[in-house]
């Protein structure tokens, strides 16, 4: 498998003075670009057994006992830039609870703690890419960037691929949110389409009937080069 | 008109944010339960093979103010320049929340396809909008038909890449994200 260039225009800028903690953390100087080599075209692999039962339910994996909160699915697929589905692929999340707090000693919101929501899950995609975790959706929440600026309701995605280049840190959005269009993170995305598609449509026909609503989020890594004959090569 | 071309869009970065450990190491900052342990605290089992090693270093943002809050990751090969199978070269690793030092505990990795040993390093925080790739080299290897070190084209900023030795299997390995001795990081 060798990966295709990263396109960087549909990334964010990595300096971006509306989001002010980029100021001083991103890099002058330009990148240094090459193609992949067999450190970037490989990664780790990670195996089913890896995972606990409740895993990818942020609901109950915590004591046990429901967390307070909207109750919502979360699924989609997992694909490259050739649309393919990528199987076997760690995927973690983790968010604020359903009042926009994180269980995190640097957090100190007003908005309480739920003694039974720790905020992470995790899952590992299926042969056909596709995975769902159940949770209850975050709250929006102030954060010091500017007088009184809010987080939209998020859940930040960390996705493996099959090659360590295809590492990728994200954040899922929900439709309608009016918060989305005033948030400096977001906004350090120049192009718009690349906005939307962080941006989960609400799914009624995965939501579960008197039990959860759900929401879409498909996610695409990096493409690979990978021809009829290029497979010949590398099989020889 | 022509015809289209069906490839989607890379999903595009956001960054990791400062509570990026509850997701990726929850038992490092004291949710435990869910995980019986954090991903990645050891890249290789005890028999693999190559020279144990240690190395620590900080990162530190334009204003030389080290980074407590970041969190990195590694993928190297073995001793004998194979990668895999499975976990094996991969590592998870949190700067100390006090000090900002973070540490990697690894083999020495080989060399493969012509490059230098090298260790592939990803780097991510709050106030960095995209992972950050880079490369720790190891002083007194061989780098001269290293590729990817031969195109850097400002030769005083190669050593931004090379890890320094302390003794004793140690290295000292410093991460600058802007300003003096920025680091050179990758597209690759």
């Amino acid at each position: 498998m060798t990966l295709l260039p990263r396109t960087r225009a549909q990334h964010p800028v990595p300096y971006a003075p509306g989001y002010k903690s980029s100021v001083p953390r991103s890099p002058r100087w330009a990148l240094l670009s090459m193609p992949a080599t067999a450190t970037e075209n490989t990664g780790p692999v990670f195996g089913h057994n890896m995972l606990g039962a409740s895993d990818n339910d942020l609901i109950m994996n915590y004591t046990g006992q429901p967390a307070i909160g909207e109750r919502i699915i979360v699924h989609g697929h997992l694909l490259d830039e050739n649309a393919r589905p990528v199987p076997g692929a760690l995927l973690e999340i983790w968010q604020a609870n359903a009042g926009g707090r994180y269980r995190h000693k640097k957090d100190g919101y007003l908005a309480p703690l739920d003694p039974n929501f720790g905020g992470c899950g995790r899952t590992i995609t299926g042969e056909d890419g596709s995975y769902e975790f159940m949770t209850v959706r975050p709250g929006a929440y102030p954060w010091p960037n500017g007088p009184n600026e809010w987080r939209p309701m998020h859940i930040h995605f960390s996705v493996f691929g099959s090659g360590f280049g295809q590492r990728l840190i994200t954040q899922m959005y929900f439709e309608g949110d009016p918060l989305i269009a005033r948030c400096p993170i977001v906004n350090t995305i120049p192009d718009k389409s690349s906005i939307d598609r962080l941006v989960a449509p609400l799914d009624m026909n995965r939501a579960l009937p008197m039990n959860a609503l759900a929401y879409k989020f498909d996610i695409v890594l990096r493409g690979t080069r990978q021809t009829m004959f290029e497979n010949r090569m590398e099989g020889l | 008109m022509v015809q289209k071309l069906d490839y989607l869009i890379e999903s595009a970065s956001q960054t990791a944010g400062p509570y990026v450990h509850i997701g990726c190491t929850p038992n490092f900052c004291g949710i435990h339960g869910i995980y019986d342990q954090d991903l990645g605290l050891t890249p290789f089992s005890p028999e693999a093979a190559g020279e144990r090693i240690s190395i620590s270093g900080s990162v530190y943002d334009g204003t030389g103010t080290v980074l407590r809050d970041v969190m990195l990751e590694s993928w190297q090969a073995d001793g004998d320049g194979v990668y895999g199978p499975g976990t094996q070269g991969f590592a998870r690793f949190a700067a100390d929340q006090d000090s900002g030092v973070w540490t990697l505990n690894t083999v020495k990795p080989g060399s493969r396809d012509g490059q230098a040993p090298h260790i592939a390093l990803w780097i991510v925080a709050r106030g960095i909008n995209i992972g950050l790739q880079t490369r720790i080299y190891f002083d007194g290897d061989d780098h001269a038909s290293d590729p990817l070190l031969n195109r850097i084209e400002h030769r005083n900023r190669v050593a931004t890449l090379v890890a320094q030795p302390e003794g004793s299997g140690n290295w000292h390995f410093d991460v600058r994200l802007q300003g003096d001795g920025e680091t050179v990081f990758l597209d690759l």
